[in-house]
């Protein structure tokens, strides 16, 4: 790992002493651009901030006396005559997991220096990323003409109201923020802006965007499905 | 190697030319500490006067007519939250780490600078944000530094409708502030050291001050996570944290919240924050030490492992705040078990730091007085915290003086008299000039005495089962008469304490101008930040060439050795190579 070593420096100790002197060798802990960990570091403090939202939201239903009401039902939708649960939130999960996967792709083409294609696989993303907030809006004013209120849920526990707009709504933020940073690199990516300095830019902005869909699958999972 | 593109190419810094962007507009990370320590140090002077106005009231109740029960509460409050996270979390991360970490480390500066920018200027707009509301319609909130719903946002609360809006919306601000700066310590001590600085080199300032950062990132979630909900339950009228309840004789719309879910999230951060403040100080007093004791630290490792230690526990110990709140007695046994274990670090450090003086060559210059004077104060309320870490002896003497007297002991005292060390040792190098050293010793003691004068009394107030935070005790049978000329004099010596710092903010201001120059490393230092070719350092720090580390942070009175301190830059001479061999390797 470490990139040079001088050698009064270069120390080899067994087990577990040797590890933390080969770990902390001198200039870089880890062999990785600066923007990446920094990037890496930053989920880490945002995964706590989810964690907290989840597991305020899960304290609150699990100590509420009134009825929660089923997701299932809640966000079903009739669909030409049929009765769909879940399906425009089936649909959204879609519509982001499938935007990692183009994501993923734009950071392949980004290190094989193919522009044209990093910038069409991030303008999708952006796209998909996109459209996930439209149907959001779409589900939130859903919601909020049957007469889900933050304070008041004619469904059953206020909270549910409280939960789901606070916690889609964060989430929603960080999507909006995913699809301006996108683009802001796409942008970029498309003038030649990274030709000298590498493409690793990319693949951190890849990372923050995985991010935001898999805190989505544990939305998913544990506000919806439960 | 775009990784290290700043490292080393000095021709890509452009040095700021004009008055406005070398120290106002600064991306420079000694401008921007400044620029955090003069509005840390501003707000403080603040939460010192609030502190004044309270013992005021305390002291001689019934006297100042334009202290009311409000104001009082107001007074705490503030002064409580400006104290722990404008003051002192934000001089010593925003502070200390902004200046230290790229000088301690070898780097020419943090790794983001415009983000290091951007962090000062959040940080400023928290703190106006803040003192805002002093200004609106029902004055700051009152609800005590814990904002502990429901009352923190129910009518009857002074600042129940503007205050605690304006304090949340401020808190949250700050941890934007403090991420962006956060992100950038974390990520240049692990990826932009100098070349021979391992990470089992560094001054253990950085250990600390790298510590207690990451534990920030992880612990201040949770504050603006329990910021934003009590904000949604004002503003929107949500219940997260609000049960039912009758206010004033009025039945409110609030139902179904969780009122001690407030207090685990509020305290998952708490007492993480208590080592955010902590911890830089553990590691800026050992170099103290150090330094003036011209002796190496003692069990080095073991120090590193410490602040680890003690900052991964910090996060399984957050319920013994909560021990009134009715938990399960199960959930009381398993958090007191993990508050006595975080001891045993913490006495590892307090027996490494008496051993370092052990036989040292000390020189009490004024910040190894006050580095002594931490060793005191800290081992003092630390004991405290040992009796309140026991369910069963914290239960009575839960929300007395006794807890006041603890943790101002352990968390505003001890990291105050390191701050005092840290400014007066790191004076030198930051301004080129000497302090005075007669009024910075007459300052020490006027503090150090001050502090117990203040403290101790409150200790025994606290036995006898006076309650904090009370804006007068009445006519109580428990507590004796006494009580009260105690209270008296615990004001008298908080008011000359609080005058005294004005001893310090004049010397500071006076040395700026008269002090003597200081030259190039008038501690003997053996640190990075000690030998950069300008004092005070320039901006890129370094001049031309990096420097190269050799050794570790602490050859003190190497025997053989020329000086009795011994660089981190010098290489290792050939005497010492053949004293390796006999004694192994450090």
């Amino acid at each position: 790992m470490s990139i040079q070593t001088d050698s009064n420096s270069s120390y080899t100790a067994p087990g577990i002493d040797g590890m933390v002197e080969d770990w902390s060798a001198d200039k870089q802990a880890f062999d990785v651009p600066w923007g990446k960990l920094m990037m890496w570091i930053f989920l880490l403090s945002d995964t706590f901030i989810f964690s907290i939202f989840l597991t305020g939201y899960m304290n609150v239903r699990l100590s509420q006396t009134d009825n929660w009401p089923n997701p299932s039902e809640v966000f079903a939708l009739e669909i030409a005559g049929h009765h769909m649960p879940l399906i425009l939130i089936a649909i959204m999960t879609f519509v982001l997991i499938t935007s990692s996967g183009t994501m993923a792709m734009a950071v392949n083409f980004a290190y094989n220096r193919d522009r044209r294609r990093t910038v069409i696989l991030m303008a999708a993303t952006a796209l998909l990323g996109a459209s996930f907030v439209g149907m959001q809006a779409f589900e939130w004013s859903k919601l909020i003409s049957e007469g889900v209120r933050p304070w008041e849920n004619p469904f059953g526990a206020a909270q549910f109201g409280s939960t789901f707009f606070m916690i889609t709504g964060f989430h929603g933020m960080h999507v909006t923020a995913g699809v301006i940073y996108l683009t802001v690199i796409a942008r970029r990516v498309a003038r030649g802006y990274y030709e000298d300095k590498g493409y690793a830019i990319v693949e951190i902005t890849g990372l923050y965007w995985h991010f935001v869909d898999l805190v989505w699958v544990f939305i998913f999972a544990f506000f919806y499905l439960w | 190697m775009q990784n290290v593109a700043i490292a080393d190419q000095p021709d890509h810094l452009h040095d700021p030319q004009t008055f406005i962007t070398k120290y106002v507009y600064s991306q420079d990370h000694k401008v921007i500490a400044i620029q955090y320590g003069l509005t840390a140090v501003f707000v403080g002077l603040i939460a010192l006067v609030l502190s004044g106005l309270m013992r005021l009231q305390l002291g001689f109740p019934d006297t100042f007519d334009f202290i009311d029960p409000s104001a009082y509460l107001q007074f705490v409050t503030m002064h409580g939250m400006i104290m722990v996270i404008y003051l002192l979390t934000a001089l010593l991360l925003g502070g200390f780490g902004n200046y230290l970490i790229p000088l301690m480390v070898g780097a020419r500066d943090m790794v983001f600078p415009f983000m290091n920018m951007l962090s000062y200027w959040f940080y400023l707009l928290s703190v106006i944000v803040l003192l805002a509301s002093f200004f609106v319609p029902g004055g700051p909130t009152g609800a005590g530094w814990t904002l502990y719903p429901p009352q923190a946002i129910l009518g009857g609360t002074p600042g129940y409708d503007w205050g605690i809006i304006l304090m949340l919306a401020s808190l949250a601000i700050f941890i934007v502030a403090f991420t962006m700066g956060g992100l950038n310590y974390v990520t240049t001590v692990l990826q932009a050291r100098t070349h021979g600085m391992t990470l089992m080199r560094m001054p253990l300032t950085i250990w600390g001050i790298f510590t207690a950062t990451v534990l920030g990132l992880l612990a201040f979630p949770a504050l603006l996570v329990s910021a934003i909900m009590m904000m949604l339950d004002k503003t929107l009228g949500t219940s997260f944290f609000m049960p039912a309840l009758v206010s004033l004789g009025e039945n409110l719309d609030y139902s179904g919240g969780s009122p001690v879910l407030f207090q685990h999230l509020f305290w998952f951060f708490g007492h993480p924050e208590v080592y955010i403040v902590a911890l830089p100080a553990f590691g800026m007093v050992s170099d103290v030490l150090a330094t003036h004791a011209r002796k190496n630290i003692f069990g080095y490792r073991m120090m590193v492992w410490a602040i680890v230690g003690i900052g991964g526990l910090s996060f399984f110990v957050w319920a013994h705040h909560m021990y009134v709140s009715g938990m399960d007695p199960k959930f009381g046994f398993f958090f007191a078990t993990t508050t006595l274990i975080i001891a045993v670090p913490t006495a590892i450090k307090v027996y490494n730091w008496i051993l370092t003086l052990y036989r040292g060559n000390i020189h009490l210059t004024v910040p190894m007085l006050f580095a002594i004077g931490f060793i005191f104060t800290f081992t003092h309320g630390g004991l405290t915290g040992l009796f309140l870490g026991n369910v069963t002896v914290d239960l009575p003497l839960s929300d007395t003086y006794f807890v006041v007297a603890h943790f101002h002991m352990v968390m505003g005292v001890s990291p105050i008299m390191v701050l005092f060390a840290a400014i007066y040792h790191w004076y030198p190098l930051m301004t080129g000039r000497m302090f005075n050293e007669r009024l910075g010793k007459i300052h020490f003691w006027f503090t150090f005495l001050g502090t117990y004068a203040i403290y101790l009394p409150m200790h025994y107030l606290g036995f006898l089962g006076v309650p904090r935070r009370y804006f007068a005790m009445g006519s109580t049978d428990f507590i004796p008469e006494s009580a009260q000329s105690l209270n008296a004099s615990i004001t008298i010596s908080a008011l000359i304490v609080g005058l005294s710092q004005l001893i310090f903010l004049y010397n500071v201001f006076w040395s700026l101008r008269h002090g003597k120059p200081a030259g190039h490393n008038p501690w003997g230092a053996t640190s990075l930040e000690w030998q950069t070719p300008d004092v005070p350092p320039r901006h890129g720090n370094w001049g031309h060439d990096l420097p190269k580390v050799y050794r570790w942070a602490y050859d003190y009175s190497v025997p053989g050795a020329k000086d009795d301190f011994i660089p981190q830059n010098h290489p290792i001479s050939a005497f010492e190579q053949t004293a390796d061999q006999h004694e192994g390797h450090k």
